[in-house]
């Protein structure tokens, strides 16, 4: 501790931490082998890394679902709540923590079933914190039940002779939702594109919902397999103010459309792509968008006395 | 109140005025005519004058019933003594109708006796022919049924002093009432102008003259004239209902987020807080449905806020699942039930104590939590201090229930003197103890400190699947065992500091009645006047309902008989196909069998009506075979 102008105050320098990827692991994930969770954590783990996050400070909140399991293999505090019930928890710790780092882990069902009502409020809202929805097209935890985003035909357990009703696409979903303010997709399996959209969204003031279409070896290989392999199968939205790519990267891709995520109008459009290809990258953002998290934690700290005499002024009213 | 600048016009013509020791008034009209502003202000004058009051809602099922119709009683009733008063009473001594249909509602809930005097608004008399005719027919039903019936020109004197008299009539009838009960005019008029503070000072001296002429009236032209001894108190008093208890008691807390979703009878509660909880460092949280009011809740409640969320019934079915979750990954909370009838959406307006093993019982699994239960107004403040620490002194949810009864009846009482002592420290963010679990169980009391984000080297996994000391998810199955014990031990830790109940009456007879939330003024009536009459039976009201408060079973047995006074449903004895097998059993009651292995009986009811004393004395004559009332 360094004493200035001691009568004035004291400053007290914490000692520099530096925290490395190991801080942020904890137990060995459990997920299958193949399975896109596991790149997602890796990314997850990265950005905390790059960001220097606090790992008291961060909280990862999550539903239940296979993906649900997240917040066990990371090191910071966790909350591993109730199917579909993610969203409600994450903005109750938001409202009076603006010094928490909050993110939330969902899957398909977790989001866009159990929890839809969640979903279309906690987009209203608009807290910051960052949404990864884990799309992996079915339910996994429970073994291959139709999922709301499963493509139209998908054979599951429920649906052996395949799945008989169009599925929601989330990201037109949530453009069409009131005070939506980030909406992105990527990849499980395109780590630089994947990287980028994180640090995207975790720069964003407001919510950032991103869509991540992942790979479930197990019930839907035959689903996945096409797209991941086939190098036509992406479409990379591209725009300075989008999730830019180091050029040597977006090189990579071949499809390549210029997108501005200013415009709503344009996005919503964009996003009905999603029925001839996989389109990548940031589809809106509105950095101006109402946040609920400023007005809850706007009134932090009243003090005591203050506290009683509005409560006593109240009384007021009942006194006789 | 006697430098007060709205002075008396003209002394009145000295009447006889007869000493009563109480009275039970209520005023009765469609919805919207202003019969409970006139009610409420009738209590708070008596409150002010040093009488004991309590007031009640009077509720029609509909938000807008059609106009003059035997189902649209709406209004309140307000019960006056010169002692404490702690419930509705039995029938009513004074009504005053604005017209003649709405009382065949309360004739059908029993709410009247012969004797019982009816003003009545009489330009119904010569409004149209159908009017006419009905209200014809009426008042000499009324009149056989034993009623003194006053006719009164109530719309014919407003429209003296206004022009719109659907505006005021209430304050006319406000002062015909202090009249006739011998109110101090004064404070009337000082309490009317704290109606219409935001008012213009035209519409203010409007209802004032109003006051008088009503005033006037019943001195000129009612026979029936009463006082009511008072003695106005030293210490500053307050009067509200439960709902407002409760708002205030959330602010006194220290609770800063009230997560909820509207719902009646519950819903006012928030109301209340509304205006002033920002000030007083704090917001309320409309979700978006019942399950995210808790959700929220708990997720501000694990980043170190104990919050509340307050619902009735149909949203505590919705939370049970994250009510579990509190209990299985142990998060502070406060869970508020203002219980309505039931089942499904029941009598949205009508109290019933129907929540009690729901509530216990109603989660998956063995669910641990605690379950308080005021039984007055004052009570509803304290209690939501008292639920936020235990809260977080046993790592739990806590239940509050109350009832719409509490909820709207109206009541005053020593104004708390709010202490710096009731709200909690600043959330903990010290760097966690080296070597501590998030769940490091006591293993005798079942108790463990809480990591709270933020905190250094605390960080842990909150999870509602079996999980041992660290949280992480129990592969081994001893484990969940263990868990489960650790969090039913913190129940018998609790009720190890329990006291035992008190008894009202001797600790032995032959008859203990047990009660538990808003039937308590009620009972604790009924036990008296039974016991002035040489009835052998005590009372016992509990507040705890998990852990139970102890010594019950051995106070038990010193009664010849025990039996709980519920308002909710059971089976009577005496329908061929009730037997004592298949007898399903007032909530209490079933809980307090399974407890404490005692034979008992029970009285409940789910007329959606609080209990009146009468109503249980009635009772206990027939099950005492003894005389108990007039
Ligand atoms: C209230 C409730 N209903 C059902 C379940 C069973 N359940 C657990 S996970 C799940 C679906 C998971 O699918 P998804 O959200 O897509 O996540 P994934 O496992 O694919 O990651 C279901 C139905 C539950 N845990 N709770």
């Amino acid at each position: 501790m360094i004493s200035l102008q001691p009568d004035f105050c004291d400053i007290e320098i914490p000692e520099k931490e530096h925290y490395s990827i190991e801080d942020y692991s904890s137990s060995k994930a459990r997920w299958c082998s193949g399975c896109g969770a596991h790149t997602i954590l890796h990314s997850v783990q990265k950005l905390c890394t790059d960001e220097q996050l606090p790992p008291e400070k961060t909280v990862f909140v999550s539903g239940i679902g296979c993906s649900s399991r997240f917040p066990h293999y990371m090191k910071t505090y966790g909350f591993h709540g109730l199917h579909g019930r993610a969203f409600p928890v994450a903005s109750g710790i938001k409202f009076r923590r603006p010094d928490l780092h909050v993110f939330v882990i969902t899957g398909d069902g977790d989001c866009c079933s159990i929890g839809a009502g969640h979903w279309v409020h906690a987009i209203r809202y608009n807290m910051k914190m960052v949404v990864l929805l884990f799309d992996n097209s079915i339910y996994g935890l429970t073994k291959k039940q139709t999922s709301p985003t499963s493509p139209l035909g998908t054979h599951t357990n429920t649906h052996p002779t395949g799945s008989v009703l169009p599925p929601i696409n989330p990201i037109q979903s949530t453009l069409g939702l009131a005070n939506v303010s980030f909406v992105a997709q990527t990849v499980d399996w395109k780590p630089a594109h994947l990287n980028a959209t994180l640090k995207k969204a975790y720069d964003h003031p407001g919510l950032a919902f991103v869509r991540i279409v992942q790979r479930c070896p197990i019930w839907m290989r035959e689903n996945y397999e096409p797209t991941v392999k086939d190098p036509d199968a992406i479409t990379v939205l591209n725009h300075e103010n989008g999730i830019v790519l180091e050029e040597n990267a977006l090189k990579k891709f071949r499809h390549i459309q210029e997108h501005d995520p200013s415009n709503l109008v344009k996005a919503r459009e964009v996003a009905e792509l999603v029925k001839t290809t996989t389109p990548i990258g940031l589809f809106y953002q509105n950095k101006e968008a109402i946040r609920y998290d400023e007005y809850g934690a706007h009134n932090l700290g009243v003090p005591v006395e203050d506290r009683i005499n509005a409560i006593n002024s109240l009384m007021d009213k009942y006194a006789i | 109140m006697s430098n007060n600048s709205e002075t008396i016009k003209s002394e009145p013509v000295k009447i006889k005025r007869e000493q009563i020791r109480e009275a039970v008034v209520e005023i009765v009209s469609d919805s919207g005519e202003g019969a409970q502003k006139c009610g409420q202000s009738l209590g708070t004058i008596s409150a002010k004058m040093g009488n004991g009051v309590w007031t009640v809602e009077i509720i029609p099922a509909e938000i807008r019933p059609p106009a003059r119709s035997k189902a649209g009683a709406s209004g309140i009733r307000v019960r006056m003594g010169s002692k404490k008063v702690t419930n509705m009473g039995d029938h009513a001594d004074m009504v005053v109708a604005l017209n003649e249909q709405v009382l065949y509602g309360r004739i059908d809930q029993n709410a009247y006796k012969p004797g019982t005097y009816l003003l009545i608004e009489n330009k119904w008399a010569t409004d149209t022919e159908e009017s006419n005719a009905a209200y014809t027919e009426s008042i000499q039903k009324f009149k056989a049924l034993g009623y003194i019936i006053h006719e009164i020109p109530m719309e014919k004197e407003c429209l003296k002093h206004v022009s719109d008299p659907r505006k005021g009539k209430n304050m006319w009838v406000l002062g015909l009432l202090c009249n006739i009960y011998d109110r101090d005019l004064n404070i009337a008029a000082a309490q009317v102008k704290a109606i219409f503070s935001k008012k213009s000072d035209d519409i203010i001296q409007s209802n004032i003259d109003l006051l008088h002429a009503g005033y006037a009236y019943a001195n000129d032209n009612l026979p029936m004239h009463f006082t009511i001894a008072s003695k106005v108190s030293k210490e500053d008093f307050v009067v509200m209902n439960g709902n407002e208890a409760v708002s205030l008691g959330v602010m006194a807390a220290g609770i800063e987020v009230c997560s909820m979703y509207p719902i009646t009878p519950a819903t006012s509660a928030s109301h209340a807080m509304a205006e002033k909880m920002e000030s007083a460092g704090g917001l309320i949280h409309q979700a978006e449905d019942e399950i995210a009011a808790i959700g929220f809740a708990i997720g501000a409640s694990y980043a170190g806020q104990t919050a509340v969320t307050i619902t009735s019934g149909p949203g505590i079915a919705l939370k049970t699942e994250f009510i579990g979750l509190a209990v299985m990954a142990e998060v502070p909370l406060v869970i508020v039930d203002v219980q309505r009838g039931g089942p499904s959406t029941g009598l949205p307006t009508k109290v019933e104590q129907g929540d009690l093993l729901a509530v216990l019982y109603g989660a998956a699994g063995d669910a641990p939590k605690i379950v308080l239960a005021p039984s007055t107004i004052e009570e509803c403040f304290h209690y939501i201090i008292l639920a936020r620490k235990l809260a977080e002194s046993f790592r739990t949810p806590v239940f509050v229930l109350t009832d719409a009864n509490l909820a709207t009846g109206v009541q005053p009482f020593p104004r708390p003197k709010i202490k710096s002592a009731w709200f909690p420290d600043p959330i903990d963010q010290s760097k966690w103890e080296e070597g501590v679990k998030a769940y490091d169980w006591d293993p005798k009391t079942g108790l463990s400190k809480r990591p709270i984000p933020g905190q250094k080297g605390g960080m842990y996994t909150l999870t509602g699947l079996a999980h041992d000391e660290e949280s992480h998810v129990a592969y081994d199955p001893s484990i969940n065992q263990r868990a489960a014990e650790s969090r039913s031990r913190k129940l018998a830790a609790l009720h190890k500091t329990l006291k035992e109940p008190k008894i009202l009456g001797d600790k032995s007879g032959d008859l203990l009645l047990v009660g538990w939330g808003s039937t308590r003024g009620a009972i604790e009536e009924a036990v008296e006047r039974a016991r002035e009459r040489g009835a052998k039976v005590s009372s016992l009201h509990l507040h705890f309902l998990s852990p139970m408060e102890p010594g019950l079973k051995s106070i038990f047995k010193n009664f010849k008989k025990v039996m709980t006074v519920e308002i909710n449903y059971s089976d009577t004895i005496g329908n061929s196909l009730i037997t004592e097998e298949n007898r399903r059993y007032a909530q209490l009651a079933w809980y307090l069998r399974a407890q404490t292995l005692t034979d008992i009986d029970c009285f409940s009811n789910v007329y959606g009506q609080p209990l009146s004393p009468i109503q249980i004395l009635e009772m206990l004559e027939k099950k005492l075979d003894l005389t108990l009332t007039e």
